[in-house]
């Protein structure tokens, strides 16, 4: 696929040879593919569109750089639009009384338990004293998953059976609060954005516990759905940052676009294994590249 | 007509929000150059991908012209005939008669191997089968007890290995210990794995291997569970576990979800692989056998 586009893009490159200004067809010429490859990198039809429509305004009558012919041009443009929409990665907000409280949350088999563990470790790295809540009661053996991974990197686990998971989370806060934990996570169950009482008891969690963050993760391979399932719960509850998970396959991850220009809420970690290390910080400039499918090309840009 | 039934009342609740618009746009206006963009807006946000969006509205074009359609609301009946020719009906029978009859589970990461392996676990124990799970994810953390809860709550009996122990040898011993007891169906839960990452599918492949010393023609089926929120990747997915260990059918899990799996159509077009089930839920008896006429209709419903 990546071979295909910059194909295409050379293509296009022949017919566009002329410096100048940015005429409307140079950058509809251009536009239109990338509007492909943003639709193949499952970033939403209707974030896509208003994109483009963005990037044309912006681009026409731009003025052609020496060094760039005009399909460079209009690639760059797309390029720092992107960026610009990504942001910066930021960093989580661990200030006030402590315990901070960190609660992850999601869609069914996202990442969620996995990542809890790896910023725990990352977490507790950074001299925290770290608790974590196994606030999944639901998923078969997903209170042993946690407990496993606690002991891997050597955090404690809190667990309480047949305790709701906002009484579990009250009870595990008290304790963190009395026993100089300075930061706990939760982790709660999958769940769709759709199902009212398990949204609600996302909602009771945050009654029950000062959250500092509430940590959308979210599947990097998702399709165009991302959109809704970002709104829907953005809509229950008060997210403040975005895991994008299973990075270090082959998935374009456009949801990246999607969910951050609808929410406005800031990406704040990448997962990119299934080791407790593979959590990283990510780089806006990358991650642009690597949803618009054209890494070589915007190398090509850069150096020029 | 239950299964059916049940399946749209699951997507109903989910369906409103995006596909409110088809019977509003389909219903009422003549068709224009609007319909068109509307079709596409439609199909690309059920992931069917731009590719078979862009096929999919070119073949409708065709039926326009040649049948003088000109309301949209006759597009309706056309799309949905054009939806449906492009899934696979099942093949009949989906597994081969052997005893034991053995199954491999794979996928990705978090895609639903596990609860879909519990799943058919129920349905063959149902039909009066004696069913074996054989948990050879060794890897994930708790994967093992997982299963082994399933098997529990299933009262199905569950052959495990040690935690970082060999999946190939969990397999083997489950098939073996299956021919030796009369077991109908073994269900292998092997762990989730990126189709990208080289040494993870080779150990898949050895998996596959090692059954087939464990029984001569094992394993007999090669599902792939696929998460129907998944995006474009999913072609690739497919493409990747069944170059490696020759999948031979589709579950679509988590179609319960808002997602609607219009991946399916490139799967299918491109791989030529059934879709053999629909995962629909967190129960065990979320399972069904995949309804074409129930998808196609769950992308229209509103
Ligand atoms: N390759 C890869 N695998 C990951 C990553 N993050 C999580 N996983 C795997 O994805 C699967 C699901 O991860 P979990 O952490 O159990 O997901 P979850 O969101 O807690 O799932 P539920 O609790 O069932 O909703 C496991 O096999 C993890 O090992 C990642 O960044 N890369
Ligand atoms: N809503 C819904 N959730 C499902 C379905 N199938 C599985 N799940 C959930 O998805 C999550 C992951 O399921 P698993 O069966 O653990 O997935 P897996 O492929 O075995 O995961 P790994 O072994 O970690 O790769 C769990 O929370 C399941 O309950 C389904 O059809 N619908
Ligand atoms: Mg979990
Ligand atoms: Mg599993």
């Amino acid at each position: 696929m990546f071979d295909n586009l910059s194909g295409r893009f050379n293509e296009i490159f022949q017919q566009l040879r002329r410096r100048g200004k940015l005429s409307e067809a140079d950058v509809d010429a251009v536009l239109r593919e990338v509007r492909l490859a943003l639709l193949e990198a499952d970033v939403h039809y209707s974030v896509v569109k208003s994109f483009v429509t963005r990037v044309r305004e912006r681009a026409v009558g731009h003025e052609v750089s020496k060094a760039l012919n005009p399909a460079q041009q209009v690639i760059k443009i797309v390029h720092e639009e992107l960026i610009n929409t990504l942001g910066e990665p930021d960093r989580l907000n661990l200030s006030g009384p402590k315990p901070r409280v960190v609660m992850m949350v999601g869609l069914q088999g996202a990442g969620k338990t996995t990542a809890t563990a790896k910023l725990a470790k990352i977490l507790r790295s950074q001299g925290e004293r770290v608790l974590l809540v196994a606030a999944d009661p639901y998923r078969p053996a997903a209170v042993k998953q946690l407990q496993t991974l606690g002991q891997q990197i050597g955090v404690d686990v809190y667990t309480r059976e047949g305790v709701k998971p906002p009484d579990l989370a009250a009870q595990a806060f008290d304790m963190a609060q009395k026993s100089g934990v300075s930061a706990m996570v939760i982790d709660t169950a999958g769940r769709s954005q759709l199902d009212d009482a398990l949204m609600q008891e996302l909602q009771a969690i945050a009654r029950r516990v000062p959250v500092n963050e509430t940590l959308l993760t979210v599947d990097s391979m998702i399709g165009q759905e991302a959109l809704h399932i970002a709104e829907g719960f953005r809509d229950s509850v008060k997210l403040t940052g975005l895991v994008l998970t299973k990075m270090d396959g082959d998935s374009r991850g456009g949801a990246a676009i999607s969910i951050r220009s609808v929410t406005g809420v800031p990406i704040k970690y990448l997962g990119t294994g299934e080791g407790l290390d593979a959590l990283e910080s990510f780089d806006p400039r990358r991650l642009a590249s690597r949803i618009l499918g054209m890494g070589d090309m915007i190398g090509l840009i850069e150096r020029a | 007509m239950l299964m059916f039934n049940k399946w749209l009342t699951g997507l109903d609740r989910t369906r409103k929000v995006a596909f409110g618009r088809i019977s509003a746009f389909l219903g009422v206006s003549e068709i224009n150059q609007n319909t068109w963009d509307d079709l596409e807006a439609l199909l690309v946000q059920a992931d069917l991908g731009i590719e078979t969006s862009t096929d999919v509205i070119r073949a409708l074009k065709q039926v326009v012209v040649e049948n003088g359609l000109t309301r949209s609301e006759e597009l309706s009946q056309v799309l949905k005939q054009e939806l449906l020719n492009r899934l696979l009906p099942i093949p009949e029978p989906v597994l081969p008669d052997q005893k034991p009859l053995v199954i491999l589970m794979v996928g990705v990461n978090g895609s639903g191997k596990t609860t879909t392996a519990a799943k058919l676990g129920k349905q063959f124990a149902n039909q009066g089968k004696k069913v074996l799970l054989a948990a050879a994810d060794t890897y994930r953390a708790a994967a093992v007890d997982q299963l082994q809860v399933w098997g529990e709550r299933l009262n199905l009996p569950v052959v495990a290995g040690q935690p970082g122990g060999d999946p190939g040898a969990v397999a083997f011993d489950a098939i073996q210990s299956a021919a030796a007891r009369g077991f109908d169906y073994v269900i292998v839960d092997t762990a989730g794995r990126l189709h990208t990452r080289y040494n993870l599918m080779e150990e898949l492949k050895k998996v596959y291997r090692v059954s087939g010393k464990a029984l001569s023609g094992a394993p007999h089926a090669v599902w792939l569970v696929l998460d129907a929120t998944t995006g474009q990747n999913a072609l690739q997915q497919a493409k990747a576990f069944k170059e490696a260990v020759q999948v031979t059918g589709i579950i679509l899990s988590k179609l319960d979800s808002s997602a609607r799996g219009g991946m399916a159509f490139a799967i299918q077009k491109t791989l030529g692989l059934p879709i053999l089930y629909a995962g629909l839920g967190e129960k065990p008896e979320d399972l069904e056998h995949f309804d074409r006429e129930a998808f196609v209709n769950g992308i229209f419903h509103n």
